[in-house]
């Protein structure tokens, strides 16, 4: 693979995607403020615009649908009940994302037990080294049709250990920063980063697999 | 820099989190190593393919019982 100078300079770019002006909404605190004050509807538009959002959120932590619209519920009646404890210093939107994140992985963890143990994942760097490595040719994911990338980004993501699949959720889906991400899971920013870095390796080592087998055919 | 090195700071330079210095041994070591490369490019795509193919939806059943549970603890803020 042969890149100029500038084309390399570009891999390297704050993602646009994480602006936080894409999530929130000029009005929004406003509507914190009106919700505050007791104003039901005013909360209510605010559940509105982020249910899809955290119902995903929900869905990629838990990967269970039933267990999502639980910790999605949950989620919103605490961010009520709990709407004076906000503090207006920050996103509501993380605020609300903190807790629903907690709420799904309180499921996944009553669920899932096994896959999470009492200390902190092991994060070693003996397997981060990719092994085998081959270019995926020009556009390689416009050679699955897009149900079928749907199916393969599911596997995939599904055998992420959950304590990487969830800060890559909150990073590169959710587009919280690092600092928020931290916060949001109570942990350091050097945790993050490096679970991080271990979910993307993963991924993409996951991917390669289906890249390569439908580049041979 | 070296392999072992880069690939510790591959995530932090693709989403442009290293300084200058640190950008410019990446960068230079870039240059040499095709397999470094395409590990950088492979991995800014995965983001991408990820980021581009979530399709979650909110099934309206699941919405309509999250409004009528919110409306419930509107009406019985102490329930």
């Amino acid at each position: 693979m042969d890149l100029g100078a500038s084309n390399i300079a570009a891999l390297s770019a704050p993602n646009p995607h994480r602006l936080s002006s894409k999530v929130v909404r000029e009005d929004e605190p406003v509507l914190v403020a009106a919700a505050k004050s007791g104003d039901a509807a005013a909360f209510e538009e605010l559940v509105n615009r982020y249910e899809r959002k955290i119902f995903r959120l929900t869905m990629n932590i838990t990967r269970n649908r039933e267990d999502a619209e639980d910790a999605m519920q949950d989620a919103f009646m605490k961010a009520y009940s709990h709407l004076n404890n906000f503090q207006e210093d920050s996103r509501f939107y993380t605020w609300l994302v903190r807790i629903a994140a907690n709420e799904a992985l309180m499921r996944l963890r009553k669920r899932r037990p096994n896959q999470f143990s009492l200390d902190e994942p092991v994060e070693g760097e003996d397997d981060l080294m990719p092994r085998e490595i081959q270019d995926w040719g020009p556009s390689p994911e416009q050679r699955f049709a897009q149900s079928e990338m749907h199916k393969i980004l599911d596997q995939v993501i599904d055998q992420l250990d959950p304590d990487f699949r969830t800060v890559f959720v909150l990073r590169d889906i959710e587009e919280l920063s690092t600092e928020e991400t931290a916060a949001a899971l109570g942990i350091s920013v050097p945790a993050v980063k490096s679970r991080l870095l271990r979910a993307r390796l993963k991924l993409r080592q996951k991917l390669d697999r289906y890249m390569r087998d439908r580049k041979a055919n | 820099m070296n392999c072992r090195h880069l690939i510790l700071e591959v995530s932090n330079y693709i989403d442009g989190e290293v300084d200058a210095a640190l950008r410019q041994e990446i960068e230079e070591h870039l240059k040499d190593c095709p397999d470094c490369m395409v590990v950088v490019i492979q991995m800014k795509l995965t983001v991408e393919i990820f980021c581009d193919n979530q399709v979650v939806e909110l099934p309206q059943d699941v919405r309509s019982r999250l409004h009528e549970a919110l409306q419930r603890r509107i009406r019985n803020p102490g329930s």
